[in-house]
């Protein structure tokens, strides 16, 4: 059974000079324990739609779908605060610049701790606790030490580690990463590729990743949706995708890749696409 | 001969004290040596705090080295201690990675342009705006962006002029630190096409900064690996990816991610049997 299903999701953002649709009838599904890769390009809505079903985007956004349920409740019909009862809990999500969504004014610790405490409801005491048991589980070196350091005195694949902790300190059954690795080097990519799959499996959590990266989409998903300007061009389990992808604009994808180049040029998405997608 | 030459290359840099901590000084590149001949390209490959952009802006005459020797076509030439000429500000040039930074918003592409013709030749104003017009035609850019400004231009196309501008001048050498990191994979490719046509066009010589290992197959002759300051492989492009010596390298290379087939198929199996024994 799906956990999250998402049927025919619009999201127009208001701008000075009109409306702009940036997600336009897309439907999303993932299954427990699956792992979804959604892969596109800048101004796919890659991002937005994973951001409209978690409800974080502004004001200024306005989302329509027929259906939105986790886990067989409805999300567009809820209350806020039955919303607040999952987002964060349930489902929970970690973002491109881990750097950037940690506070710069309070200690990985104390940021840990208040998920643990306002989110999973335990005492101090048993916050702290289970904070070093987080941190070993993601394989921050020296624990102890780190629970009392800033985010600025740790490295970038370090913050990203204590963002995982973070988005699995409530044994959420959905984590949707959006680029979790962008922003890290290759080697360090690897470890938190690993560290997320092995989560994955330790826990049976369903995995959304969001990439614009073919290799990454390669070596994690089970399934994948390929997105271009709010639409979606292709679903295939990813075999398939890799395989025999059916979508002109996947194949341009794929050809694009600098390791599948053939001869003295790399074939362009643009070659592909003549004149109009059609999804 | 060489278009240029690096021999031992070392660049120190004074780390101020505070009150807690003594200064010191950092060694960011530890003694490099190399040569790129006309038409060819040298990858310089390695992740962050490798040294590879510092080593970059040495040899684009930006920052004087520590130590060691610089020659551009076979003269020695030290910014440190004498003024940079001209003659020698022509031969080499370079392209940043964040195209959105790099061009000023408040000049006019054509002014972009024109502007390394009015400060190293006397080229007179009538002679500056034709070949400047001629730049952006190579770059595949049309007449009319002339009078606009960048915030006008996708990502893309915001490199495609720095890379005009980068050419202005006839140089030789041309040092590219990360100049498609920032772009889709789409535009990437694009980018990627145009750089290899440029080189054929005006036998360049490419100085290629890069952390990505499927780009540099594509473009590099010789490769450089540096880790930590120092150059733990070179060679030529066949050698280091057939055969990879060191640790550090064969590290990258299990790291980076592949859209290997059979990679992917054993890793669907794998999981399957897991999801089996679980259930």
């Amino acid at each position: 059974m799906a956990l999250l299903t998402i049927r025919n999701l619009t999201v127009r953002f208001a701008t000075s000079t009109g409306s702009f649709t940036a997600v336009d009838g897309i439907d999303v599904t993932v299954d427990k324990g699956e792992v979804l890769a959604i892969v596109g390009e800048s101004g796919s809505g890659k991002s937005v739609s994973m951001l409209a079903a978690m409800g974080l985007l502004p004001d200024t956004a306005t989302v329509t779908a027929d259906e939105m349920t986790f886990d067989g409740q409805d999300l567009l019909r809820m209350t806020p605060r039955q919303r607040r009862r999952i987002i964060g809990r349930e489902i929970t999500m970690i973002f491109q610049e881990p750097i950037a969504s940690l506070n710069p004014s309070f200690t990985t610790g104390y940021q840990i701790e208040e998920v643990l405490r306002f989110n999973a409801g335990l005492s101090k005491r048993a916050a702290r606790a289970r904070a070093l048991e987080l941190f070993r589980q993601v394989g921050i070196p020296d624990p102890e030490e780190k629970l009392k350091s800033y985010p600025h005195q740790m490295s970038g694949g370090q913050c990203q580690r204590v963002m995982i902790a973070m988005a699995i300190a409530t044994g959420p059954r959905l984590l949707i990463a959006d680029e979790p690795t962008t922003a890290l080097d290759v080697t360090i990519q690897k470890q938190i590729l690993d560290l997320l799959m092995k989560l994955q499996e330790q826990t049976g959590m369903a995995l959304i990743l969001i990439t614009h990266d073919m290799g990454v989409v390669a070596e994690t998903a089970d399934r994948v949706q390929v997105q271009y300007k709010g639409r979606k061009m292709e679903e295939a389990d990813v075999l398939t995708l890799f395989e025999a992808p059916s979508h002109p604009y996947t194949r341009a994808l794929l050809s694009a890749l600098p390791e599948n180049a053939t001869g003295d040029r790399l074939p362009t998405v643009g070659s592909f696409l003549e004149p109009e997608v059609q999804p | 001969m060489s278009v240029v030459e690096g021999r031992n290359l070392i660049r120190d840099y004074y780390v101020p004290g505070s009150l807690t901590r003594a200064a010191k000084m950092v060694r960011a590149v530890k003694g490099i040596s190399f040569s790129v001949d006309r038409g060819k390209t040298l990858a310089i490959v390695g992740e962050s705090g490798s040294g590879k952009s510092t080593l970059a802006r040495i040899i684009a005459l930006i920052d004087p080295a520590s130590g060691g020797e610089l020659l551009i076509d076979g003269k020695p030439v030290d910014i440190g201690k004498a003024r940079l000429t001209r003659e020698m500000r022509s031969k080499v040039q370079m392209v940043f990675q964040n195209p959105y930074g790099s061009l000023n918003p408040r000049q006019k592409i054509g002014d972009v342009l024109m502007e390394p013709l009015l400060l190293n030749t006397d080229t007179p104003a009538a002679e500056r705006r034709r070949r400047a017009e001629e730049m952006l035609a190579k770059v595949g850019l049309p007449p009319e962006v002339f009078n606009r400004y960048p915030h006008m231009f996708s990502g893309g196309q915001r490199q495609r002029i720095a890379i005009a501008r980068a050419l202005m001048l006839n140089p030789t050498l041309l040092v590219l630190d990360e100049p498609v990191s920032a772009l889709d994979l789409s535009v990437q490719a694009q980018v990627l096409n145009l750089l290899a046509d440029l080189q054929d066009e005006f036998n360049l010589a490419y100085v290629f900064i890069s952390h990505d290992l499927s780009v540099v197959r594509y473009i590099a002759d010789d490769v450089l690996v540096m880790n930590k300051g120092e150059a733990v492989e070179q060679g030529s492009r066949e050698e280091v990816f057939a055969d990879p010596r060191h640790p550090y390298t064969r590290e990258l290379f299990a790291a980076t991610p592949v859209t290997d087939i059979e990679a992917i198929r054993e890793r669907v199996a794998r999981r399957k049997a897991l999801r089996a024994a679980m259930a």
